[in-house]
């Protein structure tokens, strides 16, 4: 048996998205840019897929540019608007449980001269609002918060930092890359003014991410190049995968509350039968507003990466909280973050659920999660310890 | 990162786990903020470990290294078992990843440790 549960990695693609993007593999492989038939074939659908997504997020088709993926859209929008504000201001804010194509983009700007706030979670994982109202200077430019933590699935309050930065005339980032498709996002009712996305977080291709940009806002070019993507984004379009984008967001869309409500019922099944099973297990961010498939959990006193393989050999794949599964060896700064003790974080591991997921895989993981766990606190000597 | 089929296998059937009541040498190494802790436990006679068990938490590559440098020192004299270096362990295992080379520092470390405790008892 093979068992995907690592959904907020990346997920399957769907069919129907599939054979929407094969056209433009094989016949349709016109340069959208180019003004003969075959360019206006591949134009047209590039077009027809910057009006889905723009409806789905109830913003004006010219404020989506494509790129090639979640991190490229952080990028551009945060160096972007770092350039082109930079005589108004260089203080930036982000929260302290970035993804890394947000946290090192900022990093990168504070060592070409700009000034970076982090700004805390409280121990669900959720920004502190007062903290950040502190944060704020006068030559603050910028507000980067994600929309739902990758890791622990905690939502942000993104409407109330969209307030703060609006009445304090800052631009608001916010990554939706592991939201998108899952929760529903209106930037513009909110006061978004840039929103980056990827299409394989939501049953699209790889490879392939948008960028809200509201009309108005000023990004300094990151890439330069051609005339494509308002020269924001320059390269030969890749129009299957912006296609694939396009039907992947408006298929997810469809019935998302039946999904969501079906995914979260799998996830609770998963998490009380796994606090039933297991003693000594933390479940991370359980007070917060979740997303519905996220499950992050803190085994004590074994360490994750011997977990992950070990769920591996039996078909199941998870992603680990630990360091020893990273090339950094660092424990996750997330986890971190929200005041997980270090030796606690090593033991953690995500599991993501999605919409291929089914009760009988949930059961089999259990079962086999039971067993590997007894196996590993057998082995470890702080079990021993402290198992009473 | 990638493991050799040598690491995966002691990982998933580690040898000698466990502990020995009793032990006539005793070695523990490493802390759970940095994400492992071996233990190894002897058992000594005439000079020739006759027996030996461990225990870690840590990861694939700790496990393994535990696992198989406890399979380097069965049956071998002390003196013997003293020369077993992290390069042997990595080499018994087909190799590690490079960011986990001090797994195998540890299995070296825990083992010196035992070995040092039961030299000390013995005096």
């Amino acid at each position: 048996m093979k068992i995907y549960l690592d959904n907020n990695a990346t997920t399957k693609l769907d069919d129907e998205v599939f054979e929407s993007m094969v056209p433009y593999f094989k016949e349709e492989y016109g340069n959208a840019f180019s003004l003969h038939l075959f360019g206006r074939e591949t134009g047209k659908a590039v077009r027809d897929a910057r009006k889905k997504i723009a409806d789905v997020l109830e913003v004006k088709p010219e404020e989506i540019i494509f790129t090639g993926s979640g991190t490229e859209s952080d990028n551009i929008a945060i160096r972007g608007i770092a350039r082109a504000y930079k005589n108004r201001g260089k203080h930036i804010i982000l929260s302290s449980i970035e993804h890394p194509g947000v946290r090192n983009t900022c990093k990168d700007l504070e060592r070409e001269g700009f000034e970076i706030t982090e700004v805390d979670v409280d121990k669900n994982g959720v920004l502190k609002i007062e903290d950040l109202k502190n944060a704020i200077k006068e030559d603050t430019i910028l507000i980067t918060v994600m929309h739902a933590n990758n890791e622990s699935g905690a939502i942000q309050p993104i409407e109330e930092i969209a307030e703060i930065a609006n009445k304090n005339r800052i631009l608001f980032h916010v990554d939706a890359v592991q939201s998108m498709g899952k929760k529903e996002i209106k930037p513009k009712e909110i006061g978004i003014d840039t929103l980056a996305f990827t299409a394989h977080k939501f049953y699209g291709p790889k490879g392939v991410g948008g960028l809200y940009i509201r009309n108005g806002v000023r990004i300094g070019k990151v890439i330069t190049g051609g005339g494509q993507e308002k020269k924001l984004r320059p390269g030969t379009t890749n129009t299957p995968l912006i296609v694939g984008m396009a039907t992947a967001l408006n298929k997810i869309y469809k019935n998302k509350e039946e999904e969501e409500k079906r995914i979260s019922e799998l996830r609770d099944y998963f998490e009380s039968e796994v606090l039933k099973r297991i003693p000594q297990v933390i479940i991370n961010s359980k007070e917060a507003e979740r997303l519905a498939g996220t499950s992050s959990i803190t085994f004590k006193y074994i360490e994750g990466e011997s977990i992950l393989l070990h769920l591996s050999l039996k078909g199941i794949a998870v992603s680990s909280g630990s360091a020893c599964s990273s090339d950094e060896l660092q424990a996750s700064h997330v986890l971190l973050a929200m005041g997980v003790p270090v030796e606690f974080a090593h033991g953690t591991i995500r599991f993501s659920i999605g919409k291929y997921n089914t009760k009988k895989e949930i059961d089999y993981t259990l079962d086999n999660l039971v067993e590997i766990i007894e196996k590993l606190r057998k082995m470890s000597p702080l079990w021993d310890e402290n198992k009473n | 990162m990638e493991y050799t089929d040598k690491v995966m296998d002691h990982f998933s059937n580690p040898r000698n786990m466990g502990v020995i009541d009793n032990p006539d040498g005793y070695g523990k190494i490493g802390n759970a903020s940095c994400g492992d802790i071996m233990e190894i436990f002897l058992k000594i006679e005439n000079e020739i470990i006759v027996d030996v068990k461990f225990r870690t938490f840590g990861c694939a590559s700790a496990i393994a290294s535990s696992s198989v440098s406890t399979e380097m020192i069965l049956g071998k004299t002390v003196e013997e078992a003293l020369e077993v270096t992290n390069k042997k362990v990595v080499e018994a295992l087909g190799g590690l990843p490079a960011v986990k080379m001090h797994c195998s520092v540890l299995a070296e470390e825990a083992i010196k440790a035992a070995i040092e405790d039961y030299l000390s008892k013995k005096k």
